[in-house]
């Protein structure tokens, strides 16, 4: 039987006072939806390793799809902290689920908006925005994930079509995606945004198996066998390696929100539990070694609140770099992996089933961790930034 | 046909209660407010609902202050058309009830609707007064609402069973649980809630009729005492000597 969602937010520190009613509205309209409708149903999905499809139109509904993309392409508008808090609250309750509403509103929406043309915004992104498409982000390729400007996929000029040749692999809803956003290198060497629609002869998408994260989310490969690519369908606001490196901004950006809402949902459970659960005639939240693990649980989720939040202001002013993207996106998911287990330590051997979120969670996280930058990336992208001095190669 | 659903802010209740100014005031700090569940999950729904399938108008309104317009705006995100919020801040039931009759009887609605009572307060005399003072009958605590033309169909829960309730337009109602399902809002809702007109009109002047002199949190939880099945004189012992209760 599928159990009810006790979820409450923390805010340590009065943080929804730096929040506008509407931001608020946006948030906690999100949270019921998704308590009611994805709650009862996360765990039995994490467990057969598949994505809830029925959930898609739901989350179009709760503007969970390009929030930020402006209504006359059908987004809702929103500002980059709406965006953040919709991360987190689709996070709070799985990775996989706030997975896919990134790669559609990030990595998919974003460049279609930011560098496609006015046929590509009209055709395309109504229809993302409702979840009636639904779109992937083809960047990583097999033997090229952190150092993606090395990928060999490839479009040649054909005169009146480009043809597209090359594999893809970790690739998000790839296997049920209307619309891939693919990186390919043209005979220049420079990197091209390229729109590949489902059932172009010679592209297929088969579904990756046997991971143990992110089990709810949908992960294939994207293989292109000399795919005829109409011309229209290329980007042609932006190119080289600093297009896609611009929408892992903005989903990294999401992310370290995301982050906050993993990290909640296990604070939230070990307070809980810790509260109820009797050892030596005491809850256990009566010793001094659960209330460090939940005083440090608590201190640490309302740093990455407030970077966050900070983080959101700079990218509504338009004045958010990439460092500082990557010091959130790092910071955030560090704090969440440890909270997890140390979530997890307070539930004892209750903690490893699937009547908990955490363990769940901290499977999630090592993807999380991974994709998007892996975290000692974001970290030589710090280093970089205050010492001037590039340390990737 | 015209509705008005009277709409209150409550504290949400997981909500830490505290009191200040010699536990006379309500301790707002850190407090989240949301609209008060009987009026948002049975009231406005419902009238939503038969809004959707006849035709008409749903008004809200609000006896509040500035800081009200939160729960309002979400009120229209659900789907409210407009919203109206008299200026004025009270507990006196009285008062309030007045400000919204003055309203409704310049505004001629076909039924007002109000939750059964608010979760802070709990004292159910809004619904009532309005409708003393509107002159409309009043169906309490209904659980159940249909209206073919002008006349009305209710069920409220009785003692054992339901009771059915026929009754004209206008007239006032106060919704339990049952009436209809919550409805959360949706983004489409929340961007159409930013443009919905709401009306800030002033109050007509009322002497309220109540004042608060303080309030008072219940003594905690006590613990749970085990008495062993065979031993009832014991346990008459514990309910007269240590509950004093018999
Ligand atoms: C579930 C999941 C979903 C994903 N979804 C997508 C998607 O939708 N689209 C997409 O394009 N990609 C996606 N990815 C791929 C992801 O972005 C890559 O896995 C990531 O960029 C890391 O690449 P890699 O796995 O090849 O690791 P590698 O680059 O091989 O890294 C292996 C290790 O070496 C370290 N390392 C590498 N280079 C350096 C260096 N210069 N200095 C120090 N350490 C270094 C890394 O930090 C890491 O610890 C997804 C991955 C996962 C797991």
């Amino acid at each position: 039987m599928a159990k009810t969602d006790l979820f409450e937010a923390p805010d340590y520190y009065n943080i929804d006072d730096l929040l506008t009613d509407e931001q608020k509205l946006v948030r906690d309209s999100a949270r019921a939806w998704l308590k009611k409708e994805v709650s009862p149903i996360i765990e039995e999905y994490y467990e057969k390793a598949e994505f809830p499809k029925q959930i898609i139109k739901g989350l179009g509904e709760i503007g969970a799809f390009g929030p930020y993309i402006p209504e006359e392409y059908g987004g809702a508008g929103l500002d980059q902290i709406s965006y953040g808090l919709l991360m987190q609250e689709l996070e709070r309750v799985d990775s996989g689920v706030r997975s896919t509403a990134s790669v559609q509103s990030s990595l998919v929406m974003f460049p279609i908006w930011k560098y496609g043309s006015e046929e590509q915004k009209k055709k395309f992104l109504p229809k993302l925005a409702t979840g009636e498409f639904m779109g992937c982000f083809g960047l990583t390729e097999p033997d090229h994930g952190s150092n993606p400007g090395g990928m060999t996929t490839n479009i040649k000029d054909k005169g009146d079509h480009y043809l597209l040749n090359g594999a893809k692999m970790w690739i998000s809803n790839a296997p049920f995606a209307d619309v891939a956003v693919v990186w390919a290198k043209n005979e220049e060497d420079r990197i091209k945004g390229v729109l590949v629609e489902k059932g172009m002869k010679g592209f297929t998408a088969p579904e990756m198996h046997g991971k143990w994260s992110l089990r709810a989310s949908t992960t294939g490969e994207l293989l292109f066998d000399n795919v005829k690519i109409p011309k229209e369908n290329i980007l042609p606001g932006r190119d080289g390696l600093g297009a896609p490196l611009s929408c892992l901004d903005s989903a990294r950006y999401g992310i370290s929100w995301g982050a906050i809402g993993a990290a909640m949902d296990c604070y939230d459970s070990a307070l809980r539990y810790s509260k109820q659960r009797m050892q030596f005639d005491k809850p256990i939240a009566a010793f001094q070694l659960t209330q460090k693990k939940l005083a440090e649980m608590i201190t640490e989720i309302t740093k990455a609140q407030l970077l966050a939040w900070r983080l959101g202001s700079l990218k509504n002013e338009g004045r958010a770099t990439t460092a500082q993207v990557s010091m959130a996106k790092r910071n955030n998911i560090e704090i969440a992996m440890n909270i997890a287990r140390e979530a997890r330590q307070i539930h004892g051997a209750m903690g490893i089933t699937n009547e908990y979120p955490m363990m769940r969670h901290m499977m999630n996280l090592e993807s999380v961790v991974t994709y998007e930058g892996t975290h000692d990336i974001h970290l030589l992208i710090t280093g970089m930034d205050i010492t001037d001095i590039p340390a990737f190669s | 046909m015209k509705f008005l659903v009277c709409i209150s802010k409550v504290p949400d209740t997981t909500s830490k209660i505290g009191f200040t100014d010699n536990n006379s005031k309500f301790n707002e700090a850190g407090v989240q407010f949301i609209v008060n569940p009987y009026d948002e999950w049975y009231a406005l729904v419902r009238a939503l609902e038969l809004k959707e399938a006849n035709g008409g108008s749903v008004t809200i309104i609000t006896v509040g202050e500035q800081s009200d317009e939160p729960v309002m705006r979400k009120a229209l995100a659900i789907g409210a058309d407009e919203a109206v919020r008299i200026n004025a801040k009270s507990d006196d039931s009285f008062f309030i009830a007045k400000q919204i009759a003055e309203y409704a009887k310049n505004n001629s609605f076909d039924v007002v609707l109000c939750g059964k009572e608010t979760i802070n307060f709990n004292s159910a005399q809004v619904p009532a007064t309005i409708a003393e003072l509107l002159d409309m009958p009043l169906v309490s605590l209904a659980t159940k609402l249909d209206i073919n033309g002008n006349t009305a169909t209710l069920e409220r829960d009785v003692q054992g069973g339901s009771e059915v309730v026929e009754v004209q337009t206008p007239f006032v109602l106060s919704a339990a649980k049952g009436m209809a399902e919550q409805r959360i809002p949706n983004m489409k809702g929340i961007m159409m809630a930013r443009s919905k007109p709401l009306n800030v009109v002033e109050p007509v002047s009322v002497e309220a009729h109540t004042e608060i002199l303080s309030y008072e949190l219940p003594s905690g939880k006590t613990e749970c005492k085990y008495v062993e099945a065979d031993k009832m004189d014991e346990l008459i012992e514990l309910l007269h000597n240590e509950a004093k209760v018999i």
